[in-house]
């Protein structure tokens, strides 16, 4: 067995299938560090997802268009996050009580919609997923070429966005901005910096990103919606942004990890090591949570995460 | 350009606090009326069948309280936890550690004095669960780290202890399933009601909704947790040892969750599956923030949201509408609630700039 798992064949599709597992997570973590770097945790992030993949996958269904469901999802999560910076943002209520309830509500809807439009037939819809788009001359590299350089589209937007965020954020006024309100909001008031709105904008940014990564489970990863598609991935990027510290770079680092676990236990159940396969399951868990202890010490958290900014006015 | 601030008013009278909860309820059935009639339901018949499914008739309404036994505890698990500030997102797994604890006993104890079963299953059950909410607040208070993030990922790792136990030494043998054998007769929860499944789980879910009004109200204990909830700092200065109060809370938290669990086994399923729960667990959360954290409001809550999830089946049968109206419902009722209950505090102001 030992020898198997150095053989080349393995190497190469751990490597493919630990790109491809961790793209929904670097998503969805990419998604709310844009959201919490301006003040708002958006635990909503789950039930997004669900109605990502059920709203993309739908809209496949009924049109045969990939790239229409991936835009019909981003739009949903789009929506979904108004309705939450509408709770969250404009009327200030408490920011983990709305994620959640919006999270409640997503999914209640993502399985209501999936419902009515298919029925409960006893062979679930498929469609034609996604195939890889296997890049000219790179993909003939050894190793490197077939793991890396057949993936899917939206694995390489993927990619391309992590050091897109980054640079938005950290090199561009706009996200400086969008910093600012994350940490002094008043401060960026004082400068004429509209808090609330850049807030929602973000809000949207993010929702939109926690869509397509919900659409890439059913329509890349998969070719049919399942209510457990999501099965807590969208948790995991709400620790992944905690693990790489608000920070893009770190963050898609720590989606990757997972990603691997994630593709590292399947591929040991399939060599048909004899341990209980749900052990296998925790681990990618477990190694989270102790990824989280260790971070924990140096994390720097948004000052003005969690408290919604009202101007002080005089009620009356 | 029209700009929108959110500004204090002046206090309101206090019998609006009951008016709140029936308006909040009404216009939540007014917004989901929106997806029933885009699945083609008629409003009227599907509420009716709503409302005579969970309340119509005798039977229906033992039904509905048997639905809510399970909604009280995780309710009231996570309100006493919040109330400390202790983020708890994890009854459903402290509901998992529950159900395994009754099973185990259940199954394997057959030796034990008839008489002695129940206690113990529910001993074990609450400790189970308790124990489980111990690892989050102890890491939130020594390591400094986040309580909802812990307690979210501790349910997926408790989630596959279950099912390792279900394909291992819990599971029934003989069975492919991951299911185990079922408990015996004597650990039965006793049906009080006959012809129906109104069960001593249901004394015990009262039992805990008084016990937690008990503890919060009347007990030093109460008034530290809580103290400890409006502002750790000033607790830890007024010499509450803040760490040792956060880890009782979640033992008492963890464990209410843990005998949700075990009521399941004891008086529903009789045997542990890998879907022994749809839920209660991250339910009860709004059913906590819906009854504004306090007992009773919590056991009116579970109630409603009790009357919502019995009576959609009706409504599933009767209209046609697919069953995952609970969910929409139930997210609906929240936002609603939640943004009542600031407008008791206060005032939109539309300006013009």
């Amino acid at each position: 067995m030992i020898n198997e798992i150095f053989s080349i064949a393995f190497i190469t599709g751990l490597i493919a299938a630990t790109l491809r597992m961790s793209t929904p997570i670097i998503l969805a973590t990419l998604g709310e560090i844009i959201t919490e770097r301006a003040g708002v945790l958006n635990l909503g992030i789950e039930g997004t997802m669900l109605f990502g993949a059920a709203a993309g996958f739908l809209t496949t269904l009924a049109t045969g268009n990939l790239w229409l469901g991936v835009f019909v999802a981003a739009l949903g999560g789009i929506v979904l996050s108004l309705l939450m910076a509408v709770l969250a943002v404009y009327f200030g209520l408490s920011q983990h009580v709305s994620g959640l309830g919006i999270t409640l509500f997503a999914s209640g809807l993502a399985m209501f919609i999936y419902r009515l439009a298919v029925g409960s037939p006893t062979v679930p819809p498929v469609i034609d997923p996604f195939t890889p788009l296997v890049i000219p001359f790179l993909s003939k590299i050894p190793i490197i070429g077939p793991s890396l350089f057949s993936q899917y589209s939206l694995t390489y937007i993927t990619w391309a966005l992590i050091p897109i965020v980054s640079i938005f954020l950290f090199r561009t006024r706009a996200g400086l901005r969008v910093r600012t309100i994350g940490q002094n909001p008043l401060a960026a008031d004082t400068v004429g910096v509209n808090v609330n709105l850049t807030r929602t904008l973000c809000l949207a940014a993010g929702g939109a990103l926690f869509g397509v990564a919900g659409a890439f489970l059913t329509l890349a990863q998969q070719n049919m919606f399942l209510i457990d598609v999501i099965g807590g991935r969208g948790w995991i990027a709400i620790a992944m942004t905690i693990f790489g510290n608000w920070n893009p770079l770190m963050g898609a680092a720590g989606g990757l990890i997972f990603g691997f676990l994630d593709a590292f236990q399947l591929r040991l159940q399939s060599l048909g090591v004899d341990l209980p396969f749900h052990i296998f399951l925790m681990i990618p868990y477990l190694i989270t949570i102790l990824a989280l202890i260790s971070v924990s010490r140096k994390a720097t958290v948004p000052a003005g995460l969690l408290k919604p900014y009202r101007r002080e006015e005089k009620g009356g | 350009m029209i700009s929108m601030s959110i500004v204090k008013r002046k206090p309101l009278p206090s019998w609006v606090i009951l008016v709140i909860p029936v308006a909040a309820v009404f216009v939540t059935l007014l917004i989901t009326s929106i997806p029933i009639i885009i699945a083609g339901g008629n409003v009227f018949k599907a509420y009716g069948a709503l409302f005579y499914g969970a309340l119509g008739s005798k039977f229906n309404l033992l039904e509905t309280f048997v639905k809510a036994s399970p909604l009280v505890l995780t309710g009231l698990a996570v309100a006493f936890a919040f109330r400390a500030r202790f983020w708890n997102i994890g009854a459903e797994g402290q509901l998992f550690a529950g159900a395994i604890a009754a099973t185990w006993v259940g199954v394997y104890f057959t030796w034990l004095p008839v008489f002695l079963i129940l206690p113990l299953m529910l001993l074990l059950g609450f400790l189970a669960g308790g124990l489980w909410a111990t690892i989050p607040a102890f890491l939130k208070t020594k390591l400094k780290v986040d309580d909802v993030v812990t307690t979210l990922l501790l349910n997926y790792v408790m989630l596959h202890i279950m099912g390792a136990l279900l394909f291992g030494p819990l599971q029934m043998p003989g069975s492919a399933w991951p299911r185990s054998a079922s408990i015996m007769d004597s650990a039965f929860y006793p049906i009080l009601i006959a012809r129906s499944r109104f069960h001593f789980g249901i004394i015990i879910s009262f039992v805990a909704i008084l016990a937690i009004w008990f503890i919060n109200s009347k007990t030093v204990f109460g008034y530290q947790s809580r103290g400890v909830g409006i502002n750790l700092e000033a607790a830890k200065f007024g010499g509450i040892n803040t760490g040792m109060v956060i880890l009782k809370t979640a033992i008492i938290s963890g464990g209410l969750a843990g005998l949700a669990g075990v009521g399941e086994i004891a008086a529903i399923h009789h045997h542990l599956m890998m879907d022994i729960s749809p839920g209660y667990g991250y339910t009860g959360i709004v059913i906590a923030m819906l009854g504004n954290l306090h007992p009773i409001g919590v056991a009116l809550a579970a109630f409603f949201f009790s009357i919502i999830s019995v009576g959609a089946q009706t409504m599933s049968r009767v209209a046609g509408i697919p069953i995952y109206i609970t969910g929409i419902i139930e997210g609906v009722s929240l936002m609603t609630m939640l943004i009542f209950l600031l407008l008791t505090e206060y005032k939109i102001r539309w300006t013009k700039s």
